[in-house]
C-alpha cells in the first residue's frame, strides 16, 4: 500500500478492499518500524489518526467520501493543529498544543484525510538543510544505502523526506524563499510552491509574512494537484489571501503541450551549477521539446541581487513576526526570571537556536533607527525590479525552466559552520518568493545517484498550468517513481 | 561591511535576546558576513522605484466592525506558563 498514490489509495478505499481505519494502522506501523533512520517526524499522532480514520469511514459509509477520505498524509509542523503538538522545529514551542486549526488543517480535516503526524523541519522553517531543527537533523533517503548522511533540504525537509521514503503519499510544506522546491528537489519528489495569497496562512506559523505560502509535497504532479484541490482558497482569516475562483486542478493535467513556449533565464544556467546538474536540466528541456514545446533564452536582470534583498526583508519581517516569543502567553519560559526584562532575554536566548537569532538580530539591525531607509525600503525597491523582471519574461514566454539547486543533497555538517554558504543554497527559488509568483519542483534525473530537480515557474495564478506541465512531463519519464534504495 | 561589538549588543537589548561576550564574538563574525551579502543592494539603481509590500499590490481588507469570535480564554490560558484568576503572571514590573 505504501507505494500507491493519493487516488490509487483512494480506489483502494471506494472498493471496500481495505477501510481507512486498516490503512491508517498500517500506514503507523510503517512509519514507527523506518522512521528511525530518517528523522523525519516530530510527532506521530498515533491516537488523533484512528480517529480521524474512524470518522472517514462513516463518512464513505453515508456516501460522503471525497478523494481524500481516509487517505493518510502528514503536516510539516508548521501547521497549528487542535490538540496535537505544534512545535516549528523549536524548544520554544516544544510543549506547545494549539488550541485551534490552522485553515489548511481545517480543509484537509473537512476532506476526510488522515493526518498520521507533524513532520521536522528546519527552526521557525529558517534553513536549508534540516539541521536547524531542535528535533534533530533528517537524513535524506538518498544516499543513506551508501552509508552516506545527506541533508534532505530544508526547511521542509521532513515532508520531502517521508514523501520520498514512502512513509506517507503526501506532505504539506511552506516556502518562503525554496524551503517546498529545495527539499522535494533533493529528494527526488514533487513539489509546488503556489502564488502569493493562494493558499490561507492562518494558523501556519509566520516566519516571513509578505513570502511565505503553503504549498503540496507528493511524488508526483497529479497527487500535487489533488492537495491544491483541498488547499487553495480564500480565506476571511487571511487578511493578504487572494480572492479569486479555484480552479479543478486535475481537470486540466492532460492537456498537450504543444505549443508551450519556454523561457531559459540566461542567469540560471550560470557557472554556480555543475556541469553535471546542467545537462540533467537541458535533458528535461529536451524532453519538453519533443512534447512539442518551444524554447527560447530569457535575462532575469535583476535576479543576482535576490539573495541580498531577502536577506534584508525575511529577516527583518522574522524579528517583528517573533517577537511573540516573550514567555507569557505561551510556548517556553525561562526559570526564576528576576525581573521582567530578565524573563524577555533569557527565555529568548535559551527557547531559540542560533540561526533564528542570528535572523532576529540581522531583522532588527536592518528596522532600527537609521537603517531602515537603506536596508528594508532599499530592498523593496530591489524587490519591485525582481518582480518587473518575471512580468516581462512572461510577455514572450508561458512558463520559465531552470535547475531548483546549483548540486544535489550535501552532506550532513558541510554548511552548518558558515550561514552565507547555506544561504546560497537557494540562489535559484529565491527570486520567486520576492516576486510572489508560483513554481514546481518536479524529478529531472541523477547526479551521482543523487536526484536533481527542475524548476517550472509560471504567472500569477498559473498553478494548473505548471501542475499540467509536470503531469506531461511525468507521463514520458519515470523519475519522479525511483525509489531510494 | 562590519557590524562593531556595540551595534551586536544595542540590537540584542532591542531584540530581547540575550547575549554573552563569546557569542557576540561568532556574531561578529556572521552578521558581518551577511551585511556583506546584503550590502550587493547598495549597487543598484532604485531612484525612481516604488517599495513592494505585497506581490499583487493587494490592499488591507476591512470587514464589518462586529463581534465574530467566542471568548475561550480557559483554552488559551491553560498552555499559559503562569497564570491566576484569569490572569498572565509576569515577574513584578512595578515596585
Amino acid at each position: 500500500m505504501h507505494n500507491k498514490s493519493v487516488a490509487e489509495l483512494s480506489k483502494e478505499l471506494d472498493s471496500g478492499k481495505i477501510s481507512s481505519v486498516e490503512l491508517a494502522q498500517q500506514f503507523l506501523d510503517r512509519l514507527k518500524q523506518e522512521d528511525g533512520k530518517y528523522n523525519s517526524f516530530i510527532t506521530i499522532s498515533d491516537e488523533q489518526a484512528l480517529a480521524e480514520a474512524k470518522s472517514a469511514d462513516e463518512m464513505r459509509a453515508a456516501g460522503k467520501a471525497t478523494v481524500w477520505t481516509g487517505v493518510p498524509f502528514a503536516h510539516k509542523d508548521i501547521f497549528c493543529t487542535n490538540g496535537v503538538r505544534t512545535s516549528c522545529g523549536s524548544k520554544m514551542l516544544e510543549n506547545f498544543v494549539p488550541p485551534y486549526d490552522a485553515t489548511v488543517t481545517e480543509k484537509f480535516k473537512a476532506a476526510g484525510a488522515v493526518c498520521l503526524g507533524k513532520t521536522n523541519m528546519d527552526e521557525f522553517a529558517m534553513g536549508s538543510s534540516n539541521e536547524s531543527s531542535f528535533f534533530g537533523a533528517v537524513t535524506n533517503p538518498w544516499g543513506l544505502s551508501n552509508g552516506e548522511k545527506r541533508v534532505p533540504g530544508g526547511s521542509s525537509g521532513g515532508s520531502a523526506a517521508a514523501v520520498a521514503a514512502r512513509l506517507v503519499p503526501a506532505a504539506t510544506g511552506t516556502d518562503t524563499g525554496g524551503s517546498i522546491r529545495q527539499p522535494a528537489a533533493l529528494c527526488g519528489i514533487t513539489g509546488l510552491k503556489p502564488t502569493y495569497g493562494r493558499v490561507s496562512r492562518y494558523g501556519m506559523i509566520a516566519f516571513a509574512s509578505s513570502l511565505d505560502q503553503g504549498g503540496p509535497m507528493a511524488r508526483s504532479a497529479e497527487d500535487a494537484a489533488l492537495m491544491m484541490n483541498v488547499m487553495a482558497g480564500f480565506d476571511p482569516k487571511d487578511s493578504t489571501c487572494i480572492d479569486r475562483d479555484v480552479p479543478d486542478y486535475t481537470a486540466t493535467l492532460n492537456e498537450p503541450l504543444k505549443g508551450l513556449r519556454i523561457g531559459l533565464p540566461k542567469e540560471y544556467f550560470s557557472d554556480q551549477l555543475s556541469p553535471a546538474m546542467e545537462a540533467q536540466v537541458r535533458n528535461a528541456v529536451r524532453e519538453y521539446e519533443k512534447l512539442g514545446a518551444t524554447v527560447k533564452d530569457v535575462s532575469l536582470p535583476n535576479a543576482k541581487l535576490a539573495i541580498a534583498a531577502y536577506y534584508v526583508i525575511a529577516p527583518a519581517e522574522a524579528s517583528a513576526n517573533l517577537s511573540r516569543f516573550d514567555g507569557v502567553r505561551y510556548g517556553y519560559r525561562c526559570a526564576d526570571p528576576k525581573d521582567l526584562m530578565d524573563m524577555y532575554t533569557r527565555t529568548r536566548a535559551e527557547g531559540f537556536g542560533n540561526e533564528v537569532k542570528r535572523r532576529i538580530l540581522v531583522g532588527s539591525y536592518a528596522l532600527s533607527a537609521g537603517y531602515f531607509d537603506a536596508y528594508y525600503l532599499k530592498a523593496q525597491k530591489v524587490r519591485r525590479l525582481i518582480q518587473q523582471d518575471f512580468i516581462n519574461a512572461f510577455k514572450d514566454v508561458d512558463v520559465l525552466m531552470s535547475p531548483v539547486t546549483p548540486s544535489p543533497a550535501f552532506i550532513q555538517g558541510e554548511k552548518t559552520t558558515d550561514p552565507v554558504s547555506m544561504y546560497l543554497e537557494d540562489v535559484f527559488t529565491i527570486a520567486i518568493n520576492l516576486a510572489g509568483i508560483p513554481a514546481m519542483s518536479v524529478p529531472a534525473g541523477f547526479v551521482d545517484g543523487l536526484p536533481v530537480g527542475l524548476q517550472i515557474i509560471g504567472d500569477y495564478f498559473s498553478e494548473a498550468r505548471l501542475l499540467n506541465a509536470a503531469h506531461q512531463f511525468q507521463q514520458v519519464t519515470d523519475w519522479h517513481q525511483r525509489e531510494p534504495q | 561591511m562590519s557590524i562593531s561589538r556595540a551595534d551586536i549588543e544595542k540590537v540584542a537589548v532591542l531584540a530581547r535576546i540575550k547575549v554573552d561576550g563569546e557569542q557576540v564574538s561568532a556574531l561578529e563574525k556572521d552578521l558581518g558576513n551577511i551585511l556583506d551579502l546584503v550590502d550587493q543592494l547598495s549597487a543598484a539603481d532604485t531612484d525612481s522605484v516604488e517599495p513592494m509590500a505585497h506581490p499583487l499590490d493587494a490592499v488591507q481588507r476591512l470587514r464589518p466592525d462586529v463581534v465574530t469570535e467566542t471568548n475561550q480564554r480557559e483554552a488559551f490560558q491553560s498552555i499559559a506558563p503562569a497564570t491566576e484568576d484569569g490572569l498572565y503572571l509576569v515577574p513584578k514590573v512595578i515596585e
